[in-house]
């Protein structure tokens, strides 16, 4: 059991034992109690409550007014969103799979994300997209892509990524007051897996801000997301090795808490990056070079990134494709090795 | 979200046949008001001048000024004078800041000739509390608002009073004081903007109605279709207006649509639809006066085609020689809407020649006035590269721009940066 997992009834005070879901869920109620003027919408997100259940028993407690179903359109769905957020309201949009968003990608990169700058302040979009990502469900090229390189390289956005229920909580919460226009992918291959305690009503974890996941001093590994269980798991197996592993769960790739992973890496001397995208221009392309530009100096062995083939993304060898546990301790060995 | 409502249409022939002989009615029966106007128009005929068949042009001007019988809305006099006043400025704003382009003085514009009734007529429709979500031709709206014509040129320039802070090409204004959007480049995506801010109107319980500006080559992208959807399946609180200038730089309206009409695709959306002569104001302002009100009353979204011609080029960087025949030009020019309304005007007696040589003489005198005093400024701030991105500035960028300004033996004014 990780860190991060806990049995049901292991409870704190104030708070309770939830999965990502869950957490996710509260997030919106505890903001759409708080806050009159948060929407939320989407295909499906009304009576039905998600595919995922994300918005289970918001239609109920707050009616058709503030959380209601969309036309199959996600261009649509932003269109919308923006003249919501533009008017003064405060839209949280889910897009049912973030392999389904590109309709809408128009609207996110040319309007959403621009919309301050170009208006000089005068307008501003402080929206929600809330979108399952990644793989590891058995979906196929098109329930499980990771596509958050596309919107971290669109100056505008945020893009938050949680890996455990309470983070969800917290960072969907921070993102909803936020001022900005928020990309919130959700790895949905943990919306169930692993439950953990969550703050009860007011929780808000600041974007831009990485978790230290586990503490360590030969090697720090940079991910985000479902791939924090796996470099944990992996860290437990390195440390029977002899090998200190430090885990740095990003949590915002936008804004990047930049400090916290260059002293991270200043203070290991290596470095290996774990993301589940597409190896080339990925995320971890641009921590890898970030490292390389930043902390050079300090490094010991070279940058391993650990990720995703430069392929669609298969269905039957799913297993093949995304990073897991072995992959990540070679990719550690390597940053000794090499 | 309301309940998709159905939209209450009589039988289409009957529409049709009814629609321009009734709608100017309530108006004609008293100079009262704009206001009360629209809210008899509202009540007493329900119908209005949207139809459900095909080809019928909403037309109240003849070309020559005279007004079809029994038809003249008999807009208040003021009203009546704001109408012209705008067109006239809009029309030598346009002309000369056609020149500046040419001069070097500003980069790009986007020149409006021959639609000038088309936009002054609609926007002068709404209410001022109203938002207006504009297309490329649409600047005269935020001026009819209040934008001064200095700040404008602000904006065509690019300098630091732009309230863009010289970050937008020319004709990208924004105007939040007067609910006048800022638009970006992109083709059509501004009509679910301009949806999605009626809906939140109406899930705050605000009496606001919004008014949403798209051309003809906008009907063929995915976000005409979008936009369109939303309204109809929400009945959000808007008029969608298409400015039908027969041109999407060089592709003709028959390149663009196999379409009859554009004002028809309204009826696939459950909305109720209106073809209007663009270049008559009096039209133009009736049938947007109309679709206002039925939004505010409930009663969901109207889709406009307002057919109207783009006299000049796309842009400042377009030959329209190129590609169509000026026995076309010519032809519109024939029924420019400036001259058909000073004619009508003239016939009421609420215009001379006299007033339009004194007219004209302060819109040029106030261009002038406000081409000197925006030239004045100077460009925007170093810092304006990296502020607005987001509420904050984030080091990251503060970093890029120190760097940069280093090699320009320049340093940052943190003190420019919001916290």
């Amino acid at each position: 059991m990780t860190a991060t997992q806990q049995k049901a009834g292991e409870a704190k005070a104030g708070t309770k034992v939830m999965t990502m879901l869950e957490a996710i869920t509260d997030a919106m109620r505890t903001e759409m109690r708080n806050d009159d003027r948060v929407v939320v919408f989407g295909e499906d997100v009304g009576k039905k409550g998600g595919v995922f259940g994300a918005t289970a028993g918001l239609f109920e407690e707050f009616g058709e007014k503030r959380c209601f179903d969309t036309p199959l359109s996600e261009c649509g769905i932003i269109g919308t969103a923006i003249g919501m957020a533009v008017y003064g309201i405060r839209p949280i949009a889910e897009i049912q799979f973030l392999d389904f968003i590109y309709p809408a990608f128009d609207q996110i990169v040319s309007e959403a994300a621009k919309m301050r700058y170009r208006s000089g302040g005068e307008y501003t979009c402080p929206m929600v997209i809330r979108s399952p990502y990644g793989g590891g469900i058995r979906g196929g090229h098109y329930h499980s892509q990771s596509a958050e390189a596309y919107f971290c390289h669109t100056p505008g956005l945020k893009v938050v990524i949680p890996s455990t229920p309470a983070d969800a909580k917290g960072l969907l919460i921070a993102s909803i007051r936020d001022e900005d226009p928020v990309m919130f992918l959700e790895p949905k291959r943990i919306y169930r897996h692993g439950k953990g305690e969550v703050p009860l009503g007011e929780h808000v974890v600041p974007l831009g801000k990485a978790r230290i996941a586990r503490e360590g001093t030969d090697v720090t590994v940079l991910c985000y997301g479902a791939m924090v269980s796996v470099c944990e798991a992996a860290a437990e197996t390195a440390a029977q090795a002899g090998r200190s592993v430090e885990i740095v769960d990003l949590r915002t790739l936008v804004p990047l808490d930049e400090a916290t992973v260059l002293e991270s890496v200043k203070k290991t001397g290596r470095c290996v990056v774990v993301y589940e995208a597409p190896k080339t221009c990925g995320y971890g392309a641009e921590l890898s070079a970030l490292v390389a530009e930043k902390c050079i100096e300090h490094l010991e062995g070279p940058i391993v990134r650990v990720a995703g083939f430069d392929t669609p993304f298969p269905y039957t060898l799913e297993h093949l494709y995304m990073p897991d546990e072995k992959r990540v301790l070679a990719g550690i060995e390597k940053t000794f090795v090499w | 979200m309301a309940k998709t409502k159905t939209v209450k249409k009589a039988p289409a022939k009957a529409m049709a046949k009814a629609a321009p002989r009734t709608a100017p009615k309530p108006a004609a029966a008293k100079a009262a008001p704009a206001k009360a106007v629209v809210a008899k128009a509202a009540t007493s005929t329900p119908t209005s001048m949207a139809g459900t068949s095909g080809q019928g042009l909403v037309r109240l001007l003849e070309d020559d000024g005279t007004v079809q019988k029994g038809k003249d809305p008999n807009l208040p006099e003021a009203t009546l004078l704001f109408l012209y006043e705008q067109m006239v400025q809009v029309r030598e704003f346009d002309r000369r800041m056609l020149m500046l382009q040419r001069q070097g003085r500003i980069g790009f514009y986007g020149p409006i000739l021959g639609q000038e009734a088309a936009t002054v007529g609609s926007v002068a429709a709404l209410e001022s509390r109203d938002w207006i979500f504009p297309a490329l031709r649409e600047g005269a709206a935020a001026m009819m608002r209040g934008l001064s014509l200095t700040e404008a040129i602000n904006q065509l320039i690019g300098n630091g009073a732009d309230r863009c802070k010289g970050r937008q090409m020319p004709c990208h204004y924004t105007f939040k004081e007067g609910h006048y959007y800022g638009m970006s480049s992109v083709i059509g995506t501004q009509l679910s903007h301009a949806v999605g801010a009626a809906m939140a109107a109406r899930i705050r319980g605000d009496d606001v109605v919004v008014l949403g500006y798209l051309g003809d080559g906008a009907t063929s992208a995915n976000d005409f279709h979008c936009g369109m959807n939303f309204a109809g399946v929400y009945q959000s609180p808007c008029v969608l207006f298409c400015q039908n200038n027969q041109w999407a730089i060089s592709v003709p309206i028959s390149k663009q649509s196999a379409s009859e009409t554009l004002a028809q695709k309204g009826k696939a959306y459950g909305m109720p639809f209106v073809r209007v002569d663009g270049n008559d104001v009096l039209a133009v302002y009736t049938v947007t006066q109309q679709a206002a009100a039925r939004a505010r009353r409930g009663d969901g979204p109207t889709f406009i085609e307002a057919v109207t011609y783009r006299r000049l080029g796309h842009s400042s960087s377009d030959d329209p020689t190129r590609y169509r025949d000026e026995a076309e030009v010519k032809a519109w020019e024939k029924k420019d809407p400036v001259d058909r309304f000073r004619a009508y005007l003239q016939k009421r007696g609420l215009w001379s020649e006299a007033k339009e040589v004194a007219f004209k003489e302060q819109i040029a005198q106030r261009v002038n006035d406000a081409i000197a005093a925006a030239e004045k400024n100077g460009p925007p701030a170093d810092e304006t590269l990296v502020t607005d991105v987001y509420a904050h500035v984030p080091q990251q960028l503060k970093d890029q721009l120190a760097d940069v300004l280093a090699l320009e033996g320049r340093g940052v004014n943190q003190g420019a940066f919001p916290l």
